[in-house]
């Protein structure tokens, strides 16, 4: 092991070797020609890192590419276009709020409400059948009955609900398909957000669904939306919305919807 | 008094007493019973004023509101051995109507409006908006006047000389342009120097510059400058802050105040630029200041008590002389005293002139403080703040005596009514409110903005409210 920093002491003294900045520029330029072999020959999974960490430099080569390029025009920034969303001063070095205003007109959606009249993002859905929403559970001794219905499609369920003694309980929800939050997208700022359900509105297959409160694609629910800071234009906070369902919940395992704006 | 029935009455020995501490008269009986009314009565007796001045009186800082025996009760210290001191404290002889409807709605800014300004005198109004246009507007017909264009970026802020015949804006790209309200044709365009956006700008008090020659612009960029807006030159700099300055102030007293980022209040000197003292004590972010002498300093030479007489006939030094008078009668014996809040959720009061010791630090908010006035008779704060709340504090001691709660988003600005009896504020929540102090109660809700209230701006004679938001109207709120 050396004892001190010799070599380092001996370029102070004396320098680099004459051909040594020579040698490194052309070690340099090889490089790229040696790696991009080296990436050729691998296989497997060191292929993959490799060329997984070749891609990252890639783009970050990009990205620092257009940065130059951009820094060069800068005097063509100062006469351009106004950016959008002025704020007062006050209000410049806040972090950036989320910008979920909605202004809504709460009469028209209230006339709408009592028209029954949708307007919806999926006006028609394919109808699901009794038979396939409910499964038929046998029961008694013998297992001769078949009164009960077990839900097979998810389920929003009251948070104060108890289940009924067996002899009375016609419906069964299981609990694995309970939802309590649903995943909204808001049409205008394109965000989604992740939002309680307080009800279910309609299930367009029956009534009888929506009074048990299966949600299907297509079904409309009502979900808590104070999070977002919606306020109506008597500076009211607006709490519940209504959102339509996009998905297969019981496929997905999620509940995707869109709200009605 | 003559009406008082004087026969078997608890009667208790008081002493009336003013502001500063004077002694009114000799200290005399007084009924338990005796009203409001009737106090003002005695109280203007005794100073042989004429009948129509209104004092309220306060007892150990607390109001009388109906009689002295109801006001003693509620106290829990009731001494019957000693004088009771009576603190009266005269009202504005006029009267503040509250505003009630919207007059206006007034479009014609394409983004949203970040700042609406009357002039000193009310009969003007400017305002300033993301779509880098300042305009100006004739409230009697209420329609647009003059658009002036000119910068290229948002307009921050606009302020009125105190002489109403300039009005100096300023942009994000951090330059400042003059324009002049009677024709909107710019005086001067593009002074640039700082190199970040602009904050605020306050011009010299008339009562110290008769001509309204200097203002000085705060930035982003951690400098104050002065500008000169005759010969158009940036007068001095003055450097010391190491963060963002968010507000400045040109006090009555020939001293600069500014607040930053890096959690100071400095004062300067005006004259000659240097440093007087740094008042540290805030824990993050100062936001804004308030000077108690603030509405004087706007007003300038113009008494909105007065009957309107043509103030632009008069040269420059006679509005000076009328101003110092105003100012000092307006100011007493009081001296000058600034108010700071933060992002530290909380008020400091300074009393910037002799001392950097704060005289009080005022606590309450949950949230962070963005806006704070002081009540044009000087005996009030009002502080708003994120949490939704406004809160009101004693303006000579910052003694905390009520919250207004009512607002359902974060409180952007308030302002008081000439007479300090109301004030409004603006709100994200998409609506103004009107509140009574005296009863600490919301008294109209002015609900018609379709988006966030960036700015309200009552008229210094008290006849209307401006107020304008990101949804690029401008509203005109009055009686």
């Amino acid at each position: 092991m050396p004892q001190n920093e010799h070599i380092e002491l001996f370029r102070k003294r004396h320098g680099r070797r004459f051909d040594y900045f020579e040698k490194k520029r052309k070690r340099e330029a090889r490089l790229p020609k040696i790696r991009s072999q080296y990436a050729k020959k691998l296989t497997g999974l060191k292929a993959k890192i490799y060329n997984r960490q070749r891609y990252k430099e890639k783009i970050q080569m990009q990205k620092s590419i257009r940065l130059h390029q951009k820094k060069g025009s800068g005097t063509k920034n100062d006469t351009g276009t106004i950016p959008e969303g002025a704020v007062p001063p006050y209000l410049l070095d806040r972090e950036k709020q989320n910008r979920s205003k909605v202004l809504t007109n709460m009469v028209k959606q209230k006339r709408k409400e009592k028209a029954g009249k949708w307007t919806v993002p999926i006006p028609k859905v394919r109808s699901i059948g009794e038979e396939e929403a409910l499964k038929v559970l046998k029961t008694g001794k013998r297992k001769k009955k078949s009164w009960k219905r077990m839900v097979t499609k998810v389920c929003w369920v009251n948070d104060n609900f108890t289940r009924k003694p067996p002899k009375f309980e016609r419906f069964i929800r299981p609990m694995a398909l309970r939802f309590k939050m649903a995943h909204v997208t808001h049409p205008e700022l394109k965000t989604t957000f992740h939002l309680s359900i307080i009800g279910v509105k309609k299930n367009p297959n029956s009534g009888l669904f929506t009074q048990l409160g299966v949600i299907t694609k297509g079904t409309v629910i009502e979900v808590n939306v104070s999070e977002l800071g919606l306020v109506t234009q008597g500076g009211k906070v607006v709490w519940g919305k209504y959102a339509q369902v996009t998905n297969c919940p019981e496929n997905d395992g999620c509940i995707n919807a869109v709200l009605l704006v | 008094m003559a009406s008082v029935d004087m026969s078997n009455q608890a009667r208790i020995l008081a002493q009336f007493k003013s502001e500063d501490g004077h002694l009114v008269g000799v200290p005399f009986d007084l009924p338990e019973e005796m009203s409001v009314r009737q106090l003002n009565q005695t109280c203007n007796g005794l100073l042989g004023e004429d009948d129509d001045q209104i004092y309220t009186f306060y007892i150990e800082g607390e109001e009388v509101r109906e009689t002295l025996s109801k006001t003693l009760n509620s106290l829990q210290t009731r001494d019957s051995e000693n004088i009771l001191e009576i603190l009266y404290i005269p009202q504005t002889t006029f009267r503040v109507q509250a505003v009630t409807r919207c007059s206006a709605s007034m479009g014609g800014h394409t983004e949203a409006v970040i700042t609406v300004a009357f002039s000193p005198d009310g009969t003007r109004l400017a305002s300033g908006s993301g779509d880098s246009t300042v305009r100006f507007w004739d409230i009697q017909t209420q329609t647009p006047e003059f658009t002036c264009k000119g910068h290229n970026h948002w307009i921050l802020v606009i302020s009125w000389s105190p002489d109403g015949r300039k009005i100096a804006s300023a942009c994000k790209r951090g330059q400042i342009s003059l324009w002049d309200p009677s024709t909107g044709e710019a005086i001067k365009q593009k002074l640039s120097a700082h190199s970040q956006w602009i904050t605020w700008i306050c011009w010299e008090p008339q009562h110290m510059n008769g001509d309204c020659r200097y203002f000085v612009s705060a930035s982003k960029d951690s400098t104050i400058r002065i500008w000169d807006s005759i010969n158009f030159s940036c007068a001095r700099v003055l450097s010391g802050h190491t963060a963002g300055v968010t507000c400045v102030k040109w006090g009555g007293e020939g001293l600069i105040y500014s607040s930053s980022q890096d959690r100071t209040v400095k004062v300067w000197r005006a004259e000659d630029g240097t440093i007087c003292r740094t008042l540290t004590g805030h824990a993050h972010w100062v936001n804004t200041l308030a000077l108690n002498t603030d509405y004087l300093i706007r007003l300038g030479s113009y008494d909105p008590g007065a009957p309107r007489h043509d103030m632009g006939a008069l040269p420059a030094n006679e509005l000076q002389k009328v101003a110092l008078d105003n100012y000092v009668r307006g100011k007493g014996s009081r001296g000058e005293v600034l108010v700071s809040g933060s992002d530290d959720f909380t008020l400091f009061l300074w009393s910037p002139t002799d001392s950097k010791k704060s005289l009080a630090r005022m606590i309450g908010h949950q949230q962070l403080i963005n806006d704070v006035k002081f009540s044009p008779n000087m005996r009030l704060i009002a502080s708003a703040s994120f949490d939704k709340s406004i809160k009101l504090w004693d303006g000579l001691s910052g003694v905390f005596i009520g919250t207004l709660r009512g607002h359902v988003g974060p409180v952007y600005q308030v302002s008081w009514s000439a007479d300090s009896r109301l004030l409004c504020s603006g709100s994200s929540d998409s609506t103004l409110k009107l509140w009574n102090i005296k009863t600490k109660k919301l008294w109209v809700d002015l609900p018609g903005h379709a988006d966030e209230v960036f700015a309200v701006d009552w008229s210094p004679d008290g006849e209307r409210v401006a107020s304008g938001g990101r949804d690029k109207i401008i509203k005109i709120w009055r009686k």
